[in-house]
C-alpha cells in the first residue's frame, strides 16, 4: 500500500479509534455498568463518576507509561547487564567500562562546555534583544527574523553553518563566510573550523546558540512587557540611566522567568544530538554524550554501555526534573 | 518606556543599529543558504555566495558543437556556433585549447587546432572552426575560457532534487493558494471569531498540499528526480510520517488534559506531577527498550513504530499545555452546562473543544515542526536497513557524507527541508508564540 495511503488510514485509524473509545466507553459506563435509574440511580451516578476519569485518562496514561516511564526502568535494568552474556547481571561492569573510555570523558566535559555556555549566551542574546526590540517600530519584525531559526531543524541548521564555515584552498576565492572575513582580516591560511580542536566546540555551539536566542527572546519579551510600569517611572523619576534601569529594575523582576528560559535551553543542550552528528559525527575532540550514546548502541551495538550513557544524561536531567515538579506542586496549591 | 523622560536621541540611534545588527546576523547564515540553492555548481564552487549579485570571473571548460554539425563553405569546412547559451551576456577575457595554457589567446585570435584546422573565438563566445579536411571524431572541440559571467540564478537545482519543473510548479501553486487565502478571508471578513481566522490559512494550506500532491510532485515522480537520492520521495515520507504524528496525540491528550483539569479524583495532582516530570525525561532513554519492545511485538521499523513513538514522545507536552489553558477557562460555563443535564462527554467535545482551539492550534505547530525537524527518533524507528523510507533529515545528512563538496545538490535539499517548517512558523507565528508562553511561564 502507498504510505501515503497507509498514512491517511492511520489517522482515520487512530483518530476515529479514539474518538470512538471515548464515547462507547463513556456510554457503556452510563448506560450498561451503572445505569442512572432504577433504585440505585443515585449511587451509580456517583460510582460512574468516579470511574469516569480514569476512561478519560487511560490512553494517555498508557502511553505515558509505555513509552517514557518504563523505558526509565528497562534502560536502568539493561546499563547493569550484558547483551552478549545473554542479559546476565554484571552489576557495574557497564559503567566502569565507559569511565574507562577517554571518548566518554571527552564527552561529558564537551556536554558540561555546552551547558555552561549555551544556556548563558542564549539567554543573554535573547535578554539583549528582547530589551532592544521592545523599544523599536520595527520590533516585531525583528523578532520574527531572530526567532525564525527556531522553525529549522538542527539539521538544517548543520547545514546552513557547514556553508559558514566552508574552506577552500588557499589559491582559491573563499566560499565560507568566516573564511572570507579571516583572510580579509590578514589572516594568512584559510582553516578548517571544525576540525580545530577543543575550538571547533564553540563553533558547534553558536549554531544551537542562533536557534535558541529566539526562544529566549520570545519569553523574555512577555516577561518585560508584565513589569509593572510604575517601578521603572519611579526609577526614572529617580534619576536612573537607562543601564540602571535595566539592570537593577527590570532583570530582577524578570529572574523567575530567567531561571525557566535557562533550564529550558539546558534541557536541549542535554539532548543535543543532530547538531554534532551531522557536523562532525563527534570526530576532531566534539562528541557529546548523546551522539556518543548513539555510536554505542547503533554503532558498536553495545547496550550496556549505551544504555549506562543513557543513564549519565537523565542524571543531569535529574536536578531539573526535581526542581520543575516541586514548582508545579507548589503552583497547584 | 525610558522615553517618558525625554529619550536621547543618540540612544534610539544605537537601538536601531544594534537591532539591526542583531537581525542581520540572525539572518545572514540563512541567505546564504538560500542564495546558494539559486546559484549553479560552478559558481558555488568559485565565488562566495555574497558576490552572487555581481558579475564574477570564472574558468569554463565548454566543448564546441560535435564534427556532426560541420558544413562546407567554399571548400573549407566549418563548425559555427557560440560557447554559450543566448543571451548569457558573459564576456571572456582569455581563452585555450589545452587545459595546460587556459590563458594563451584573447578574444579575436585564432588558435591552431592541434588535430589540424584552425578556432576562432569571439569576446561573447561566438566561435568558428575551420579547416580543408573533414573534422573527424564524435565530441566537440575542447574550449577552456575565463569569462566575466553576470550574475545568473537557476532553478536547475530544484529540478535535480526535486525532479523537472517540481519547483516551478510549486510556485505556481503557492500563488494560487495565496488567492484562495484572500478570496476565503473576503468572504469571511465577517464572522468575527477564531474559526473564521484559522479558516482561510487552513484551507490556503491544504489546497497547496493537494495542489502539490496532485500535480507537482507526482509530475517529479513521472520524470525521475535525476539525483539518486530521492529527495521527493523523502519529502513524501516526512510528511507521511509528520501528519498522523501530530493528529494522534492531540486527542488522546485533549481527553486526559480535560480530566486532569476538571474533574475530581484522587491521585490527581500525582499525575499532573507525573506528566510534569515525563517532561523533561530525554527520549534517548527510550531508544533501546522501544525498539527492542516494537521489534518484539512485530511492528518493526516502519510507519507504524515512528507514529506510536512519536505519539509517546509528545504526550507529555500536549497535556502539559492544554490543561494550563483548560483550567483557565471559566468555572461558570462549564457548571452551567453540568446543571443543564450535560454529561463530561458533551462538555468536552461541545464546550471545551472549541475554547481550547488556541492551545490546540498551538500544540500542534510545536508537534509539527518537531517531527518534521526530527533525525533521532526516525532514523531510529523509522529507518531499516533497507533504505526505503526515509525522512528528509536523514536524506540531507547522508547528503553530507557522500556529497559534502556538491553544494548546490545539499543547499538545495536542505532549503526544500526547512522550507516547509518556515511557511508553518510565518503563518501560524502567533499561535506558537502563545503556546511557548503557556509551556513555560505559568
Amino acid at each position: 500500500m502507498h504510505p501515503a495511503l497507509q498514512g491517511l488510514l492511520t489517522i482515520i485509524i487512530g483518530v476515529g479509534g479514539c474518538v470512538g473509545y471515548f464515547y462507547f466507553s463513556n456510554q457503556v459506563l452510563d448506560r450498561v455498568i451503572f445505569p442512572a435509574k432504577g433504585p440505585q440511580a443515585g449511587r451509580n451516578i456517583n460510582r460512574a463518576n468516579m470511574v469516569r476519569p480514569w476512561l478519560f485518562l487511560f490512553p494517555a496514561i498508557f502511553a505515558l507509561g509505555l513509552y517514557l516511564a518504563y523505558p526509565v526502568f528497562e534502560t536502568l535494568r539493561l546499563s547493569v547487564t550484558d547483551r552478549d552474556a545473554g542479559g546476565a547481571f554484571v552489576g557495574l561492569a557497564n559503567y566502569s567500562q565507559m569511565f574507562g573510555e577517554a571518548k566518554f570523558w571527552e564527552a561529558l566535559r564537551n556536554n558540561m562546555l555546552w551547558l555552561l555556555i549555551v544556556p548563558a549566551a542564549s539567554t543573554a542574546f535573547g535578554l539583549l534583544a528582547a530589551q532592544l526590540t521592545d523599544r523599536i517600530g520595527w520590533g516585531n519584525l525583528a523578532k520574527s527574523l531572530i526567532f525564525m531559526p527556531m522553525a529549522i531543524s538542527f539539521v538544517g541548521a548543520a547545514v546552513i553553518w557547514k556553508l559558514v564555515y566552508d574552506t577552500r584552498p588557499v589559491d582559491q576565492d573563499q566560499i565560507g563566510v568566516l573564511n572570507a572575513i579571516y583572510l580579509a582580516l590578514g589572516g594568512s591560511d584559510p582553516l578548517t573550523w571544525l576540525t580545530v580542536p577543543f575550538w571547533n566546540n564553540f563553533f558547534l555551539m553558536i549554531v544551537l546558540i542562533w536557534i535558541q536566542t529566539g526562544f529566549a527572546m520570545v519569553i523574555l519579551s512577555a516577561a518585560l512587557r508584565g513589569i509593572p510600569e510604575e517601578t521603572v517611572e519611579a526609577a526614572i523619576v529617580d534619576g536612573a540611566n537607562p543601564f540602571q534601569i535595566f539592570f537593577k529594575i527590570k532583570v530582577p523582576q524578570i529572574m523567575g522567568t530567567i531561571v525557566v528560559v535557562w533550564t529550558t535551553i539546558t534541557l536541549v543542550v542535554l539532548k543535543v544530538f543532530d547538531i554534532v552528528f551531522a557536523m562532525t559525527n563527534g570526530q576532531w575532540e566534539t562528541q557529546v554524550l548523546a551522539n556518543y550514546m548513539y555510536d554505542k548502541l547503533f554503532r558498536s551495538f553495545d547496550w550496556g554501555v549505551g544504555s549506562a550513557s543513557a543513564m549519565i544524561i537523565m542524571l543531569l536531567v535529574t536536578p531539573i526534573l526535581v526542581w520543575n515538579v516541586r514548582n508545579a506542586r507548589k503552583e497547584m496549591r | 518606556m525610558d522615553n517618558i523622560a525625554g529619550s536621547k536621541a543618540g540612544l534610539s540611534w544605537a537601538v536601531h543599529i544594534s537591532v539591526a545588527l542583531l537581525v542581520f546576523l540572525w539572518l545572514f547564515p540563512t541567505v546564504g543558504l538560500f542564495v546558494s540553492s539559486f546559484r549553479t555548481a560552478d559558481q558555488i564552487a568559485t565565488s562566495g555566495w555574497w558576490k552572487a549579485m555581481f558579475p564574477s570571473e570564472q574558468n569554463q571548460t565548454i566543448r564546441a558543437a560535435s564534427p556532426e554539425t560541420q558544413i562546407e563553405q567554399n571548400g573549407m569546412f566549418v563548425i559555427e556556433g557560440n560557447l554559450f547559451e543566448n543571451g548569457s551576456g558573459a564576456e571572456i577575457s582569455v581563452w585555450g585549447i589545452s587545459s595546460r595554457a587556459i590563458d594563451a589567446f584573447t578574444p579575436g585570435e585564432t588558435a591552431e587546432l592541434r588535430r589540424g584546422g584552425t578556432i576562432t573565438v569571439q569576446a561573447d563566445g561566438a566561435y568558428r572552426m575551420e579547416n580543408a579536411e573533414a573534422f573527424e571524431g564524435t565530441r566537440g572541440q575542447r574550449v577552456f575560457v575565463t569569462a566575466k559571467t553576470p550574475p545568473e540564478f537557476t532553478l536547475g537545482n530544484y529540478d535535480t532534487v526535486l525532479g523537472k519543473d517540481v519547483a516551478r510548479n510549486m510556485i505556481i501553486y503557492a500563488i494560487a493558494a495565496a488567492v484562495f487565502f484572500f478570496v476565503l478571508r473576503f468572504l469571511f471578513r465577517g464572522h468575527d471569531s477564531t474559526l473564521a481566522g484559522i479558516i482561510p490559512g487552513a484551507g490556503a494550506v491544504i489546497l497547496l498540499i493537494l495542489l502539490a500532491l496532485v500535480f507537482g510532485l507526482s509530475s517529479g515522480a513521472v520524470e525521475g528526480a535525476q539525483t539518486t537520492d530521492d529527495m521527493a520521495g523523502a519529502f513524501f515520507s516526512t510528511l507521511t510520517v509528520t501528519i498522523p504524528a501530530t493528529i494522534i496525540p492531540i486527542v488522546i491528550a485533549a481527553f486526559a488534559a480535560y480530566a486532569l483539569a476538571w474533574m475530581d479524583f484522587p491521585g490527581r495532582a500525582l499525575l499532573i506531577a507525573a506528566v510534569v516530570a515525563l517532561l523533561v525525561v530525554p527520549l534517548q532513554l527510550a531508544l533501546i527498550p522501544l525498539l527492542k519492545l516494537h521489534l518484539g511485538v512485530g511492528i518493526g521499523k516502519g510507519y507504524l513504530g515512528i507514529w506510536l513513538a512519536h505519539t509517546g514522545f509528545g504526550l507529555p507536552l500536549a497535556i502539559y499545555l492544554l490543561r494550563n489553558y483548560m483550567v483557565g477557562l471559566p468555572r461558570d460555563i462549564i457548571e452551567c452546562a453540568k446543571v443543564d443535564g450535560a454529561t463530561d462527554f458533551q462538555i468536552f467535545v461541545r464546550i471545551i473543544l472549541p475554547l481550547s482551539f488556541p492551545a490546540l492550534a498551538s500544540f500542534a505547530i510545536f508537534q509539527f515542526l518537531w517531527t518534521w525537524n526530527d533525525l533521532l527518533v526516525a532514523k531510529v524507528f523509522l529507518i531499516d536497513a533497507t533504505g526505503e523510507t526515509t525522512v528528509m533529515t536523514n536524506a540531507i545528512v547522508e547528503l553530507l557524507g557522500t556529497r559534502g563538496g556538491n553544494w548546490e545538490i545539499l543547499a538545495t535539499a536542505a532549503f526544500v527541508s526547512i522550507a516547509v517548517p518556515l511557511v508553518v512558523f510565518f503563518a501560524m507565528q502567533k499561535y506558537l508564540v502563545r503556546g511557548l508562553l503557556a509551556g513555560s511561564v505559568k
